[in-house]
């Protein structure tokens, strides 16, 4: 009887999301507020929306999650939040006391049409925000995209706040990393330092959800991007967006507020796309790519060398966020494999023409969809058997009910460490990621395989 | 030092320093790091271990999302429960409203799904957009005769307290609806009980062994067909007292079921609820079978409950935990393994349990309602805690101070109900409070 609840035959549906595959907007724009050093992020909205957004970030980072919440009752609901946002600003900057407080929205606010902006100058006016502390706001309402919209929504809002221009450029890059772990951020950092470009990160949550212990709890970590460096980035030559979906809106209001020449490219993960974020560096920052960066490309390429009989033709099902599964399904083309299903929750039309262009003639008849959810990918593994699922934690159920390997990879992960210390982006990230699909692959090759082809050497 | 909100000043309790009331059944202040949930989060974790009813959250994905299989509520038969079903309203749904989505949606899921009932919850925005959601249920309940019933668990209509309350009036629609001819006189309802780790499992045991008929467990592993006959019972035997007091109340007024409170939680509070409820029907074999279960139960565990003592002697402890009586068993079972509780909080305690554990408290204890991580941390150090006890969000809080941690919540890996409950919680604390990784933490 376990879990053995989907069908193998596929109806439409329109009405209703079985097994979701996306979550909402606010829980992203929370992760991103994270990344601001000092910063406490705040749920504009009934207090359960915040509990759930810490316990699943802390149950994915094994980290305290910080942050306020409006805690709306019966009569915000009626009469607007502006009471209760007010005194939540002067409550967290009297016992609190962060530098930043980063304003989101919930269905609930949005739908009674609080105005976030003028609330906060309200704020200003009474004197509830000390000088030098800021309140910032992205408009998150759950009802439209998902939790990859709340991250892009809320790194805009970073540009929108923050950024100025003074007239002198500096020599430095804007970095939008996307909805990455911390320790992709981390590792996007060391790329770049390798190279010696100088950047500014944003959002950099490296610092914040993956602390050292100390023997103390801080509720303000030392990571995150400073307010300073926000400011800076209206004086950066350039931006190089990570993720169109999550990154391209920031980068594009850098470009149309402070005439920032912006490149937006898919998430550096696997070998192509970081091919193309370490050349991007390279024009930009007009400098030249350093032997140990490459390197790391050739031992990547060695080992997919060493390995690729055991890759070849293999069938992968996917189900994550566009910007991580575009990336991740070029990387296993080049793998010689065959990305057959792939699902994202999330919403929007470019997503799936996408996909078909990366695979194109490799996997013809791919299943690709957005706005879809792990019911229906079930049902594709169900239709035509695959050798490996990539996907968060809740793919464990299908896993277990098809018996097929499976790779934690993308968000929430409960159930696993790993993704805030051991990145997935950059020619390391990629290799780890070669690492993981061969220990599946040859795991369940291991297990299967009768006594007498039982080998020892592979 | 940290400071303390003024409006909280009340809800933070020195005894054997202060003489105040403990402010409780406060909402929290607004920009409150609370560790406090919502009314839709209350309904949800007492209704979702029904395990062959169809749970749809009406509203966007999100809380469909954070409430999917999150609870270690076992099941032994079927596991409806443990799947995510969302109305997912976007943009447009919000503005023409999202009812005709609803009845689509449940009118689908039961033709596949065939469940024995249907619980639908309401989110923030169904209280804002104003869908119908009562008549919905009503007809789709009509065209397939099972029970839909709506749960108005609108987040924001007060705290995770009223939350339980409208999970218990969802429950008592379906009380009453099935025969109860074939109840005996020996019989109860497990009431506030939702099987985490498999805990109704071992209490079911004792029950069978005491010669008691249990009818309905509410909720752990329920079932609707057994919930449908609970009024046949003749006592109910409510544990957490928090979630489900009101129901019990309702089921006396209406059905004319006593009830009474009792844990299952630690030895003695074990042992009394047993003994209570033998005592209840008086009868004399009950009685019989009841002292011999709990002689034999204690004698199996002691010989290493006193091991593990012998070496948590005199080490402290703090609790924040959701419901009071909880937090009282939780000292008592502490101090039976040598350990003083020197901090203790929950979420949704009332004035009356707040009471209670200032009686069983020893002098210096701190006593808060509500508290916030920054509280937390600074009571934790300054009473030089070893162990804390709560739920996902304290967890990690305890791991950076540096000090044991045990989940009381959803994410007990190990029953910790029942005598056989109490030895595992022995050797969790002793885990964890002596694991060596603490030696390698800067201390003070």
């Amino acid at each position: 009887m376990l879990l053995r609840h989907t069908p193998k035959e596929i109806k439409e549906r329109e009405a209703l999301v079985v097994n979701p595959a996306k979550t909402c907007q606010p829980i992203g724009a929370m992760y991103a507020a994270l990344g601001i050093h000092g910063c406490l992020p705040h749920s504009h909205g009934s207090q359960g929306c915040c509990s759930y957004h810490r316990s699943t970030l802390t149950r994915h980072y094994k980290e305290p999650i910080m942050a306020g919440t409006s805690s709306f009752t019966e009569g915000a609901s009626v009469f607007g939040g502006q009471a209760n946002l007010l005194e939540a600003i002067h409550n967290i900057f009297t016992i609190y006391n962060p530098d930043v407080i980063a304003v989101h929205t919930t269905c609930l606010s949005e739908t009674i049409g609080d105005d976030i902006h003028q609330i906060a100058n309200k704020a200003r006016e009474e004197g509830k925000i000390p000088k030098g502390k800021f309140v910032i706001h992205a408009s998150t309402p759950s009802y439209v995209g998902s939790h990859v919209t709340g991250f892009a929504n809320m790194t805009k809002g970073m540009v929108e706040y923050f950024a100025e221009k003074n007239g002198t450029k500096l020599n430095q890059l804007n970095i939008i990393p996307g909805f990455v772990e911390p320790s992709d951020m981390r590792e996007i950092k060391r790329i770049a330092n390798a190279m010696g470009v100088k950047i500014v990160m944003f959002p950099d949550t490296s610092g914040v959800v993956d602390t050292p212990q100390t023997g103390k709890f801080n509720m303000f970590p030392k990571g995150g991007v400073t307010i300073n460096e926000l400011k800076s980035t209206g004086n950066s030559f350039a931006t190089i967006a990570l993720g169109q979906l999550a990154s391209g809106p920031a980068a594009k209001l850098l470009d149309s507020k402070f005439k920032i020449q912006c490149e937006i490219h898919s998430l550096p993960i696997g070998l192509t796309a970081t091919d193309r974020f370490i050349d991007s560096l390279r024009k930009l920052g007009g400098v030249s790519v350093p032997d140990s960066i490459s390197d790391e490309r050739g031992r990547l390429i060695d080992a997919i060398a060493d390995m690729h009989q055991y890759l070849y033709g293999k069938k992968v099902a996917l189900v994550g966020d566009p910007d991580q599964l575009v990336s991740l399904t070029e990387f296993l083309v080049t793998l010689d494999m065959k990305p057959v299903h792939i699902v994202t929750g999330t919403p929007g039309q470019k997503f799936e023409s996408r996909i078909k262009e990366i695979v194109k003639d490799k996997v013809p008849n791919v299943n690709v969809k957005a706005s879809g959810d792990m019911f229906l990918l079930h049902q594709w593994i169900k239709n035509e058997k695959v050798d490996l699922i990539m996907g968060n934690t809740y793919c464990k159920y299908i896993a277990r009910d098809e018996d097929i390997p499976y790779i934690r990879f993308g968000f929430p992960i409960m159930d696993r460490i790993g993704h805030s210390y051991f990145p997935t982006v950059g020619y390391m990230g990629s290799l780890r990621l070669v690492e993981k699909i061969l220990d599946a692959l040859m795991d369940r090759k291991d297990r299967d395989s009768k006594e007498e082809s039982f080998e020892l050497v592979m | 030092m940290i400071k303390i909100l003024e409006e909280r000043k009340e809800q933070v309790f020195n005894k054997g320093k202060d003489s105040f009331e403990i402010s409780c059944d406060k909402k929290s202040a607004s920009g409150s790091v609370s560790q406090r949930a919502c009314v839709f989060c209350g309904s949800r974790v007492v209704l979702y271990p029904i395990a062959d009813a169809l749970h749809i959250v009406h509203g966007p994905v999100g809380c469909a999302v954070y409430t999917w299989d999150i609870r270690g509520a076992l099941s032994s038969g079927p596991e409806l429960h443990r799947l995510s079903f969302s109305t997912d309203l976007t943009e447009i749904d919000i503005i023409h409203g999202a009812e005709k989505k609803l009845y689509e949606s449940l009118i689908g899921l039961i033709d596949y799904y065939k469940p024995n009932a249907c619980f639908v919850y309401s989110t923030c925005i169904i209280g804002v957009i104003g869908d119908d959601v009562e008549a919905v249920c009503k007809k789709v309940s009509n065209e397939k005769f099972i029970p839909v019933i709506p749960v108005h668990s609108e987040g924001f209509k007060g705290t995770k307290k009223d939350g339980y309350k409208a999970a218990c009036e969802a429950l008592f629609k379906l009380i009453g609806t099935g025969s109860a001819n074939d109840v005996g006189k020996f019989s109860i309802n497990i009431l506030g009980d939702f099987n985490i780790a498999g805990e109704i499992w071992v209490i079911k045991e004792y029950y069978k062994r005491m010669g008691i008929e249990v009818v309905s467990a509410m909720t752990g592993d329920g079932r609707v067909n057994e919930i449908k006959k609970a009024h046949g019972a003749k006592l109910n035997v409510v544990q957490c007292s928090g979630s489900m007091t009101t129901l019990a109340k309702m089921m006396k007024e209406k059905y004319g079921i006593p009830f009474i409170r009792v844990s299952y939680f630690g030895i003695d509070d074990m042992a009394n609820a047993l003994y209570d409820v033998a005592k209840f029907f008086g009868d004399a074999n009950i009685l019989e079978n009841t002292k011999k279960l709990v002689k034999e139960e204690i004698l199996k565990i002691m010989p290493e409950i006193n091991f593990y003592k012998e070496k948590l002697q005199g080490k402290k402890a703090a609790i924040y935990v959701g419901g009071a009586f909880k937090a009282i068993s939780l000292i008592k079972a502490l101090r039976l393994l040598g350990m003083e509780t020197v901090v203790v909080g929950t979420q949704t305690g009332n004035k009356d349990d707040y009471n209670d554990i200032k009686d069983i408290a020893l002098e210096g204890t701190i006593i808060v309602d509500d508290t916030n991580p920054l509280e937390l941390s600074k009571f934790i150090k300054e009473k030089d805690v070893s162990l804390l006890i709560g739920g996902v969000k304290e967890r990690p809080i305890a791991y950076k101070l540096g000090i044991g941690f045990c989940d009381h919540n959803h994410e007990r890996k190990e029953a910790l109900a029942g005598f056989i409950g109490m030895l595992n919680f022995a050797k969790e604390v002793y885990g964890t409070v002596l694991s060596p990784v603490w030696e390698f933490i800067p201390r003070k």
